[in-house]
């Protein structure tokens, strides 16, 4: 019994002011792990449902049976959809698009970044303003004037872009560029100055601080702005759909759809598995590449 | 190695003129300190010298070659940042080597230079680490060491040891005095700390508001301050000034600085201030080391007088006094033994031989 420790329940209780904040800390923590679990539940049913409808035939889908239970799990819609040439047309297109428009973004929009942030020039405050507003007019107002001047394009030089795969390389930059030049922008903002005034009396050229010194120390932004040039080269719909018709050119999203569905019959068991296949790249690479994405590289420059 | 001249250099920023004509020479391995409070333009004038700010008028010279129009990195300088400004994806020695790599030195001669300054620093177990293993001041020395591989003609040292803590400061202060000792290239150092400067400098140019107020050796600013500026700039605790006008009392020059309170000048004082008009406003400067207490032995060219004290901070090997005189609080210096207590009187003593007369208007010692 040497070792039961002793209460004395007349000493008096502990610090009243920091068991009060320690009170109100375990509320916040409660509160954020409920919403944190509703968010989960919302955003996690519709790729759990696509899941369950993907293992599922035809004929079960069409059946009255639990919707939310496989009785008869098959793989039949995923080794139809990955043996078919179509399917995997759509998805060589999709990544032929993202690969060159990723590669073209961030070729643009790193350097155009560090000129607009670092090499102060007449007019560049206003340039990089202008490039944020280049942004936020919507696609949706943009897919007509484009499509004509691709067509008056093909008139006067015969090179024909409409509803060829490539043209998708064309116009996403001009979605992408604008905004990883401004995540850019932001990124090396947070550079301190003086680190490039080093390199410069170190002897760097421009090219030079930007290659050896901007990139590397920014390489956090980079991926992060990468990762949205890939999403929005993977995701986008509406362009696709309008700038491209013919099957062999179509890319995952619109492909799934117009192939798929055929008429008023909904093929429900492939279109959620191409659906769930189409979004596992994008996955994959936020897996991957989460922890570079929130790594604060800049830590020991400067005082910090 | 080289000597560096500014000649009538002006700075302005749209219509703030932040740099107001400035002329100063240095001299091959000296090492010359600017100081003064922030926004007075030394940091301005450093970064011209460096190349980093366009200069709007006058000449900047390094070596006798106009540097105007060079960009930095052809003016063969080198700069030590007060963040250090370390290159965060490299190592040690790749953030001291990059300039030699950049100008395609060879491999063994960048290797030896490295050694050579690693050395020098007492940072040769760190050549290997990234810079966010270090401490602040293990990055100051790094910082130093990218300076001193380049061999450059010019140091030029921004604040560099404003993010350290006071006892890092004051062994980096020394440090830093080693380095120019053994090397001896010529240097440029920014401070607002007036002790750095002091114990730094060979040379001390104090400004103020985009003007050079005075150069000097440290001893010449601290006991021949020219301005009221430096007289209160340079010293810690500061010197006090006092409010007084001289009278002519039985043939001999008096210094009044209170009804109560007058004491004859001594007759150096009295023979070089005898120009100076009768009704003219003045302040008397006298550094804290200059109010004592009084000793039992009068001695020529010391006052006497009694005072009531407000304030007392011991300091060990003095005691720090604070009293008043016509509304100004005045700082002396007391042997700790002196009896000298808070509400307490106490009889102190001035020693008129180093005394200051200023003209409160100009702000000029007379």
């Amino acid at each position: 019994m040497a070792s039961t420790v002793m209460i004395d329940k007349a000493a008096p209780t502990r610090n009243p002011a920091y068991g009060s904040m320690s009170r109100d800390r375990a509320w916040a923590l409660k509160w954020s792990y409920f919403f944190l679990t509703l968010f989960a539940i919302f955003s996690l049913v519709p790729p759990l449902y696509m899941l369950i409808t993907s293992l599922k035939s035809s004929a079960e889908i069409s059946a009255a049976t639990n919707p939310w239970w496989v009785f008869h799990p098959t793989l039949s819609n995923y080794v139809g959809l990955l043996t078919s040439n179509q399917f995997l047309t759509f998805f060589r297109n999709s990544v032929l698009v993202s690969i060159f428009v990723v590669t073209i973004t961030m070729l643009i929009s790193v350097p155009a970044a560090f000129a607009l942030s670092r090499m102060r020039f007449w007019g560049s405050a206003t340039l990089a303003t202008g490039v944020f507003l280049t942004y936020l007019i919507p696609d949706t107002l943009l897919f007509l004037p484009l499509f004509k001047m691709f067509a008056v394009f093909g008139d006067w030089t015969g090179i024909q872009l409409i509803n060829r795969w490539y043209v998708l390389v064309v116009v996403y930059p001009t979605l992408t560029v604008p905004f990883c030049t401004w995540i850019m922008i932001g990124y090396f903002a947070s550079i301190p100055k003086e680190l490039d005034e080093a390199a410069i009396i170190d002897g760097a050229s421009w090219l030079q601080t930007l290659t050896r010194i901007f990139i590397p120390v920014a390489l956090p932004g980079i991926i992060a702005a990468t990762i949205f040039a890939f999403t929005v080269s993977w995701a986008q719909f509406l362009y696709p759909l309008v700038f491209t018709t013919s099957t062999d050119q179509l890319v995952l999203p619109v492909g799934i759809i117009t192939s798929l569905v055929k008429g008023d019959v909904f093929n429900w068991g492939q279109i959620m598995t191409g659906a769930l296949l189409g979004a596992a790249p994008p996955l994959i690479i936020y897996a991957f590449l989460m922890d570079y994405y929130i790594a604060g590289l800049t830590a020991g420059a400067t005082k910090g | 190695m080289a000597d560096v001249t500014l000649r009538k250099v002006i700075k302005r920023y749209d219509e703030v003129e932040a740099v107001r004509g400035i002329d100063l020479d240095i001299a091959d391995h000296e090492f010359v300190v600017l100081v003064g409070p922030s926004g007075c333009g030394k940091s301005t004038t450093l970064r011209m010298i460096a190349g980093l700010e366009d200069i709007t008028d006058g000449d900047i010279m390094i070596g006798g070659d106009v540097v105007n129009d060079v960009p930095p990195k052809d003016r063969d300088i080198a700069m030590v940042f007060q963040n250090y400004a370390l290159y965060p994806h490299m190592t040690v020695a790749e953030n001291m080597s990059f300039g030699l790599r950049l100008k395609r030195y060879p491999k063994a001669e960048i290797k030896t230079r490295i050694d050579e300054a690693a050395r020098m620093l007492d940072i040769v177990e760190l050549v290997d680490r990234k810079p966010k293993q270090l401490s602040g001041g293990q990055r100051q020395r790094v910082a130093m060491g990218r300076a001193i591989v380049r061999n450059p003609k010019v140091f030029l040292f921004d604040e560099p040891l404003s993010n350290l803590d006071a006892k890092l400061r004051v062994q980096m202060r020394i440090e830093i005095k080693k380095v120019h000792q053994k090397v001896r290239t010529t240097t440029v150092y920014v401070t607002h700390d007036q002790v750095e400067a002091m114990t730094l400098a060979d040379r001390v140019v104090v400004m103020n508001h985009g003007r050079i107020e005075q150069i000097g050796t440290p001893n010449d600013l601290y006991h021949n301050p020219a301005t009221r500026f430096v007289a209160g700039f340079i010293g810690s605790p500061a010197m006090n000034f006092m409010p007084c006008r001289l009278e002519d009392v039985a043939g001999k020059l008096n210094i009044r600085l209170t009804d109560r309170i007058a004491f004859p000048l001594p007759p150096g004082r009295a023979a070089r201030y005898q120009g100076v008009g009768r009704n003219e406003k003045l302040l008397l400067g006298l550094r804290p080391e200059h109010i004592t207490e009084a000793k039992a032995h009068p001695e020529p060219g010391v006052e006497a007088f009694d005072a009531v004290l407000d304030v007392t901070e011991p300091m060990g090997m003095e005691t720090l006094i604070y009293f008043t005189l016509e509304g100004a609080q005045i700082c002396g210096r007391v042997n700790p033994n002196a009896g000298a207590r808070a509400g307490g009187p106490l009889r102190l003593a001035v020693d008129l031989n180093n005394m200051h007369l200023l003209n409160e208007v100009t702000g000029v010692v007379i």
